[in-house]
Formats: structure tokens, C-alpha cells, sequence
């Protein structure tokens, strides 16, 4: 276990003992008089200067938060307030959001941050408010006034330190929004903050390196092209090795129908592998005209998490690459922020993809008229597709051994409105699907505390707190229903959600949905399956002489 | 108890004002003319100024919040309200949060608990004080029109009407009263008494709802005590609605405060948090439509962004590449 980590019994008594508003505590004091503290765990480690350089970004340096003297770029208060001037000139939502805020207070408990840390600074108003304190500090001649009245601050180093430290415990799950009447969404002001601190160095290396990754090699993992394939290609001997069929992946395959683009945390990953193999299997056995390439090898986007440029800049790679391999749309796999970016950022940004078709399922004609204008599809969409057409031949029995529920993913549940696809499929494919608490699952799901490239091994202790909610509504439908299977469509949460049930819930497993597609699909020419994807035995299909089940 | 007691005090001093300025120092015309007037002015260029200085800003991307299933498949049901994918669907969406605090309605509250445990309740106060606090308002509002007019349209004649059909006093109590009193107070003592909401609160909080408190205050007191008399008042209002300059004649420094803390209001709206009656209409999560894949959206600040090519990857990558069997451009 992490170094990061405390034992779950010293967290448990720390989150059980820590005051904080929800438990009535604090009643005399004013937030900006709340002091913060910056603590091996509570921190994610700063970009290392030569990821800082080969992007191009300001104040290269080595640095750590608990430092007193944070070496930063003189003027850089300038800098700041500047930057936020310009930012609130393009864009609309900021500038709204940081005035028309009525502080009703509907947020507070709503936010996973809060409800794990117990910092009133994690109630979503009050981390909108460090910014607003500032914002109201920006009109010289109420200056005076408005600080008593208005709650308004200069910007000093401090108040610098405590904008790191709260705009990287916010993910960007956008769960505040459902709830606030004005519908202010403080993962706008999130992203707009994390872009300004850019601008003097302060920064994230578990953002910016996978960031600098995927520019050079095409994916955050930094994987070069010959090692891609290579992985690839060892999932496709497993998948022969444990079904007797042999699946054959094309690589920058010009004039392929589909282009295939996935997080590289699919092709590397344990467990997003096998949800790797759930696609190979599924392509191969409808007989899909794709491909994969190695220079679009990135679904993710921590251009995201960094600034709106260099979101934009990675993401051109996937219509680039779509037009020079000739391929009429694009296919998307599992992925939560991948797909935010996707559906409402992509064609805006890198479009419009004129040299594209609109998506046609090639196997049962149906038009993806949602998809028309930007041409990429949701493998949920194009899987649920298939199924309603009864193109696949499904034996749910094979999922028998795992008794499932399912995670909606923040990003493809509030920032794409996908919720009864994946459902629909899961209940196809297993037999066994329990749902989480009504307050916790669809628009009301909780994040898996990690996402927005906060996953850090480093960061481990505020991951753990961040992702209680989501485990605690985990383990009330396990006691329930016996649950050991959390099966969700988002690469960060199968990577995140493994140690976070490891920890609050050992004993469940994480999945992808497409990895129970896998299992379940019953291919052309295949062998009888004994084993799922993992090697692990189905119940009920055991070798033949052996009936002792375990 | 700072940001409770100095909102208070500037209460305060905003009711003394027109009192000592009408009763001492003879200045019915500054409070009832010249005031009103400003305030009026202030109020309605403020908010044209407001609305369009967030409408000037671009938006640049689409940020829909999506609270339902959006359009996919035909044969998966769209929550077309929650999920808007057509103008009006979006229409609905703004007007219900507008009209009935729709995304207040889905407010829980979460318990922390030994275990630890965190558990849901439902929490539907805020959005009950919140809705009833803002309709009484209206009410209110829209029913002062009795002395702005001097023939009452059918629909507002109405609505007093129904507003005090309960008839308990003389003259007839108005609901609305009651309610917008009992809701505001509520509104106050959750500031101070929940910790979470507390620790938010700043004193532009509890100002706004001790100006409100003053106002109904002020004007019950007038209807229902001191009994003022209503033809000097009737006759200021109707000459302001017709932008007259006349003197207003006899009526009593209650209702100069009565009017000075409306105009209070009406000068702070505008610059205030206050401004959220015309952010709530124009707020991108909730006006955009859920169609971006559909339909592309322009940013009107949209620049190319450098990024690396496919050539530029290729050349760094060729012989590893021909080594594994990938294809490549250039030989």
C-alpha cells in the first residue's frame, strides 16, 4: 500500500473526528479566517521543469507546495488578474457564475470533497467564493467598502496557495450543477483557475506529464508506436488463447471504415485491458471494416485539466488522423472526460469534420443522427444498437459469476446525458445488475475522487477521502445485494475505482462494461469458455469433471 | 455576528433617514419625487446594463448540464426536459427553474454518521420558503399596481382578490403578507442557525432580507396599524406612474420609509448578488441545448492551436514503425 496512504482505521478516525459544517462545527468563523495546510498527501507533485519547458508553459522550476517561497515570476499577481480579466471577456459562463451566485447554500453537501473532507473550502459555493473574493477586490473604487460588506480580499501569496490547493480538490464532476437553481457550474470556474495558475508555473506533473506524453507519442502513457501494437497484439493471443478465435486489430490502415480511438489506459491498464480485448472481440466478430492508430492513440484529454489550448491541441490529432486514413467516422471506447470532450467540445473546437461521413452502423443501417454534425459515436451507442437489433448472440450466463452495479461516470452522465445505454447492455449481458442508492447514481452520481488528472499515487489519502461517497454507496448495495462487481464506461474510473475499492470495499472488483460484453458474446468458431477475461472461472462452466464450485 | 449585526444597523439607518429627512427637515418632495424617480432609473438602466453585459460575452463552447437521458437512439426515451435538444425543451427547462425552482426541488441533505456513513435525506424546505418567498413577492408587487392605476386591470384585481380572501381582519388581510414574512424568517434563521450555511454568509446576504424585512414591515404597519391615509398616497403614485412632478401632499414619514427602503432595494438590485433574476434566464448549463454532437457550435473566438502533425510524428517514429509492420507515408 501506498506510502501516501494512512490505515483506513486512522482515516476513518480522521474523517470521523475532524469537525467541520456538517457536523455543526465552526458556527464562529469566518471562512477566509480558516487556516490550510500544505502536507505530504494532501498535494499532487508539481511538473517537473523539462515537462514544464517541452510545453512551452511559463516558470520552469523545481518546486514543492510546502515550500514557504514558491519562486514565482515577478508580477505574476498581475498576471493573474489580468489573465482572469481576458477570461472573463470570452467567456460568458465565468462572468455569470461569479455574479450571480446567491450563496443559498443547495451546493454545500453535494460536492464529494466536502462530504470526505469535511472543508467548508470543499462546499462548492466557497470554492467559487476564493475566486469571487478576489473578483470583487477588482473594482478599485469600492475597494474599501466592499471587503468588510462583500467579502472581498486582495490576492496575496496565500490566498495563491489556497487557490492550488482547492481548485485541484475539485474534479470537475459538475455535480453542484445539477443541484444550484442558477445552474452555476464550478467546474467552469475549476478549469478557468487551473488555466490561470499555468501562466506562473503553478502546476500538476501528473497533469502536465501524460499531457506532453500524448503530444510527442500520441497518448499520455507515452507509449511509442512499435510498443502500442506490440501490447495489442499480446491481448489478441490472450483472446485466442482463451476463446480459440483470432482477432486481427489494423494499425493506421488507410481507407478502414471506422477509426477506433480509446484511452491508452485500455491498452496498458489492468483491469482497462480487458475491456480492451470486450472491443477486439466485438469488432472482430461483426466483422468491422476499423482500424486503431497509433498517432490518435489517445482518447483521454488532460489538455482538459490544463488549459483550453492545449485541449485543443491534443485533441486535433483525432480528425487529423481520421482525415488522412480516409475513415468515414469515428468510433469512441469507454471513457468519462474523453467524452465530455467529445460531445461538447470537439467539433467546436477542431471542426467542422467535412471530410467525414455521418455515422452508419455498417451492421444494421441505423443512422447516428445524434452523432451527425461531429461524426464520432459512443461504443455504448453503437453496442446498444446492435443488440436492440439482435445482431449479437449473448449468453448473459457467463457473467453469472459477478453480481454487478453499475457507476455512471460524472462526464458521460452530466456532460452527455448517457445513462440507459450502458444500463441497457449490462442488463443484456448479465444477469445479475443492482443499482446504487437513487441519490447517488445517473445525474446524481458521485465522482471516483480521482478524476480531472488528480489520480495521483501521491495524492492517495485525499483520493481515498474524495472517493467515500461513491464507496459508501458501494458498500450499502453490497450488504444489500451482494454485489461484487462495479462496472462502469469510463477509463479513469477502472484505474481509480480498483484501489478505492480496495481500500474502503475489499473484495469488489472494477470492470468495464465492455469486458461483460466480452464474456458474453458468443463468437463464431470459439472454443467452449471456461474462463471470463481474466482468467477467472464462470460459474456453471467449469472443465468438464470438475463441479466443485469456489 | 458581525455580517449578522451590520447589515442590520444599515437597515437601520436606511429607515431613519426619510424619517428624520421628511419629519425634521421638510423633504417630502427629495423623498417622494426626486428619489423614487432615481431609484426607478437606476434599477431598470442597471439591469438593462447587467443582462447586457453578460449577453456581450461569447459562449464559447456548449456546457449543458445534463440532468436526464439525452437524445440517442429512437427507442431510448429522452428526457427532453432535462436533456433539451430543441429550443423549446431548453424553453421549458429555464421557465421551470425560473418559475418553480426546479433544480432547488431535487435538494437532499446528507447526514455524516459513525461508521462512517453518509446518508440522503430529502430536503425540500429551502425550495419551499425559496418558492413561496419569490411568488409572494410577485404578488405583492403586481398588486401595488392598485395604486400606480387608476382603473385595476381584470388579472391583477384578481389576484388581490385571492390574495385576501381569507378576510380575517380589517381591512382583509393579504396572505402574502403572512407568508412572505414567514419565509423570509425562515430564510434568516437558517443563516444563522445551520453551520453550513452560516460559514457561507456574507453580510450582502443578510442585507438584502433585512431590507425586504424593513419594507413588508413598514407596510404592514401602515395597512394594518397606523392606518395611513391612502387617497395623498394614491395620488403620489399615479402622478409618478404619469412621470408628474408634482408635490405630494400630506402622508406621513412611515411611508416615506415604507418608500425609501423600496428604493434601497431598487438602487442595489442591480450590482448586488440580487441580479440572479436575470442571470437564471440566460445561464449556459441550462439555456444550451444538448445537441452538440448534432449540431456544431461556433466559437466566435475559436484560433488554429499548433499541434503536432502526423509527419512531424511519423518522422520522429518511421523505423520504429516500419520495424513493427505499421504502415507508412513516406518510405
Amino acid at each position: 500500500m501506498s506510502k501516501y496512504l494512512p490505515k483506513k482505521e486512522d482515516l476513518v478516525r480522521q474523517i470521523e473526528e475532524q469537525p467541520g459544517p456538517l457536523k455543526g462545527d465552526f458556527a464562529d468563523r469566518e471562512w477566509w479566517e480558516m487556516p490550510f495546510e500544505f502536507r505530504e498527501g494532501n498535494f499532487c507533485f508539481p511538473a517537473k521543469p523539462e515537462v514544464v519547458e517541452e510545453l512551452g508553459f511559463s516558470n520552469p522550476r523545481k518546486w514543492t507546495p510546502t515550500d514557504e517561497d514558491w519562486k514565482l515570476p515577478s508580477g505574476w499577481e498581475k498576471t493573474l488578474l489580468d489573465g482572469m480579466r481576458e477570461r472573463l471577456k470570452k467567456y460568458r459562463s465565468l462572468k455569470l457564475y461569479l455574479d450571480i451566485c446567491v450563496r443559498c447554500g443547495a451546493c454545500a453537501d453535494k460536492c464529494h470533497f466536502f462530504l470526505g473532507t469535511g472543508d467548508p473550502k470543499n462546499m462548492p459555493v466557497l470554492r467559487a467564493e476564493l475566486v469571487r473574493s478576489i473578483y470583487r477586490n477588482d473594482l478599485p473604487m469600492f475597494r474599501r467598502v466592499l471587503r468588510g460588506f462583500a467579502g472581498a480580499r486582495p490576492l496575496t501569496l496565500n490566498v495563491l496557495k489556497e487557490l492550488y490547493m482547492y481548485f485541484y480538490q475539485c474534479t470537475e464532476c459538475r455535480r453542484c450543477s445539477v443541484f444550484c437553481p442558477m445552474g452555476i457550474d464550478t467546474a467552469e470556474i475549476t478549469m478557468m483557475i487551473r488555466e490561470l495558475l499555468q501562466l506562473i508555473g503553478v502546476n500538476n506533473n501528473w497533469i502536465l506529464a501524460p499531457v506532453a506524453n500524448c503530444n510527442r507519442t500520441g497518448n499520455h502513457l507515452g507509449i511509442e508506436p512499435h510498443m502500442f501494437v506490440q501490447n495489442i497484439e499480446s491481448l489478441v493471443d490472450d483472446i485466442e488463447e482463451l476463446t480459440g478465435v483470432s482477432v486481427e486489430p489494423t494499425f493506421n490502415r488507410k481507407g478502414a471504415e471506422i477509426l477506433f480511438i480509446t484511452p491508452s489506459g485500455d491498452v496498458f491498464g489492468d483491469p482497462g485491458v480487458y475491456t480492451m480485448m470486450g472491443y477486439l472481440m466485438l469488432f472482430h466478430h461483426i466483422g468491422l471494416d476499423y482500424t486503431i492508430s497509433t498517432y490518435a492513440s489517445e482518447g483521454g484529454n488532460f489538455g482538459f485539466f490544463t488549459s483550453n489550448d492545449m485541449m485543443k491541441k491534443l485533441n486535433a490529432k483525432m480528425y487529423h488522423e481520421a482525415e488522412r486514413l480516409g475513415v468515414k467516422w469515428i468510433l469512441g471506447g469507454e471513457c468519462g472526460h474523453m467524452w465530455r470532450v467529445v460531445h461538447q467540445y470537439m467539433n467546436t473546437m477542431n471542426g467542422p469534420a467535412d471530410f467525414l461521413e455521418e455515422p452508419v452502423s455498417p451492421v444494421t443501417g441505423t443512422k447516428f443522427g445524434n452523432a451527425a454534425a461531429t461524426k464520432m459515436v459512443h461504443i455504448a451507442e453503437f453496442t446498444a444498437d446492435l443488440i436492440h437489433h439482435d445482431k449479437l448472440r449473448l449468453d448473459p450466463k457467463r457473467n453469472d459469476h459477478l453480481r454487478t452495479t453499475f457507476h455512471d461516470s460524472c462526464n458521460a452522465a452530466r456532460g452527455m446525458g448517457m445513462f440507459e445505454e450502458p444500463r441497457y447492455i449490462l442488463n443484456k449481458v448479465c444477469n445479475s445488475f443492482h443499482e446504487m442508492d437513487e441519490n447517488t447514481i445517473r445525474e446524481q452520481t458521485f465522482c471516483c475522487g480521482s478524476g480531472s488528472g488528480i489520480n495521483a499515487e501521491e495524492y492517495m489519502e485525499m483520493r481515498m477521502k474524495g472517493g467515500f461517497p461513491r464507496a459508501n454507496a458501494v458498500r450499502k448495495v453490497r450488504e444489500k445485494h451482494k454485489v461484487d462487481s462495479l462496472v462502469t464506461i469510463c477509463a479513469i474510473d477502472r484505474a481509480t475505482l480498483t484501489p478505492l475499492m480496495r481500500y474502503w470495499n475489499p473484495g469488489v472488483s472494477v470492470y468495464g462494461l465492455h469486458e461483460l460484453v466480452g464474456n458474453a458474446l458468443v463468437m463464431d468458431g470459439e472454443k467452449k469458455r471456461t474462463e471470463d477475461l481474466r482468467e477467472d472461472p464462470i460459474k456453471g462452466f467449469e472443465d468438464d469433471g470438475e463441479d466443485d464450485e469456489t | 455576528m458581525k455580517k449578522v449585526i451590520n447589515p442590520l444597523l444599515v437597515v437601520a439607518v436606511l429607515a431613519l433617514i426619510p424619517y428624520v429627512g421628511v419629519e425634521y427637515a421638510g423633504l417630502d418632495y427629495v423623498f417622494g419625487v426626486v428619489i423614487p424617480y432615481a431609484a426607478a432609473a437606476v434599477l431598470a438602466l442597471g439591469l438593462l446594463f447587467r443582462m447586457l453585459d453578460w449577453l456581450r460575452r461569447p459562449v464559447p463552447f456548449n456546457i449543458t448540464s445534463t440532468c436526464g437521458q439525452g437524445q440517442s437512439l429512437d427507442w431510448i426515451r429522452q428526457d427532453k426536459i432535462e436533456s433539451p435538444s430543441r429550443r423549446w425543451h431548453a424553453a421549458v427547462r429555464v421557465l421551470s427553474e425560473v418559475l418553480l425552482f426546479r433544480s432547488l426541488f431535487r435538494n437532499n441533505k446528507a447526514e455524516f454518521r459513525k461508521g462512517p456513513d453518509i446518508v440522503y435525506g430529502s430536503h425540500k424546505w429551502l425550495w419551499l420558503a425559496g418558492l413561496v418567498f419569490h411568488w409572494s413577492l410577485l404578488v405583492i408587487v403586481v398588486r401595488h399596481a392598485r395604486f400606480f392605476l387608476a382603473t385595476l386591470p381584470g388579472p391583477v384585481a384578481f389576484l388581490e382578490h385571492a390574495d385576501s380572501f381569507l378576510d380575517v381582519t380589517v381591512p382583509a388581510l393579504y396572505m402574502t403578507d403572512a407568508i412572505v414574512l414567514t419565509a423570509v424568517s425562515y430564510l434568516v434563521i437558517r443563516r444563522i442557525v445551520d453551520a453550513r450555511v452560516r460559514i457561507i454568509s456574507l453580510q450582502t446576504d443578510f442585507f438584502p432580507l433585512f431590507l425586504i424585512i424593513g419594507i413588508v414591515l413598514a407596510g404592514i404597519s401602515m395597512r394594518y396599524m397606523t392606518r395611513v391615509d391612502i387617497m395623498p398616497v394614491k395620488a403620489l403614485a399615479t402622478g409618478l406612474a404619469e412621470f408628474s412632478l408634482d408635490a405630494p401632499g400630506e402622508i406621513g414619514a412611515l411611508f416615506y420609509v415604507h418608500l425609501f427602503l423600496v428604493c434601497s432595494l431598487a438602487v442595489y438590485f442591480p450590482f448586488s448578488k440580487l441580479v440572479h433574476m436575470g442571470g437564471i434566464f440566460i445561464s449556459p448549463t441550462r439555456t444550451m441545448l444538448n445537441n452538440s454532437r448534432a449540431k456544431r457550435h461556433v466559437n466566435p473566438w475559436n484560433a488554429p492551436v499548433k499541434f503536432r502533425t502526423y509527419r512531424e510524428y511519423e518522422d520522429e517514429y518511421r523505423e520504429k514503425m516500419k520495424k513493427a509492420g505499421i504502415p507508412v507515408e513516406k518510405q
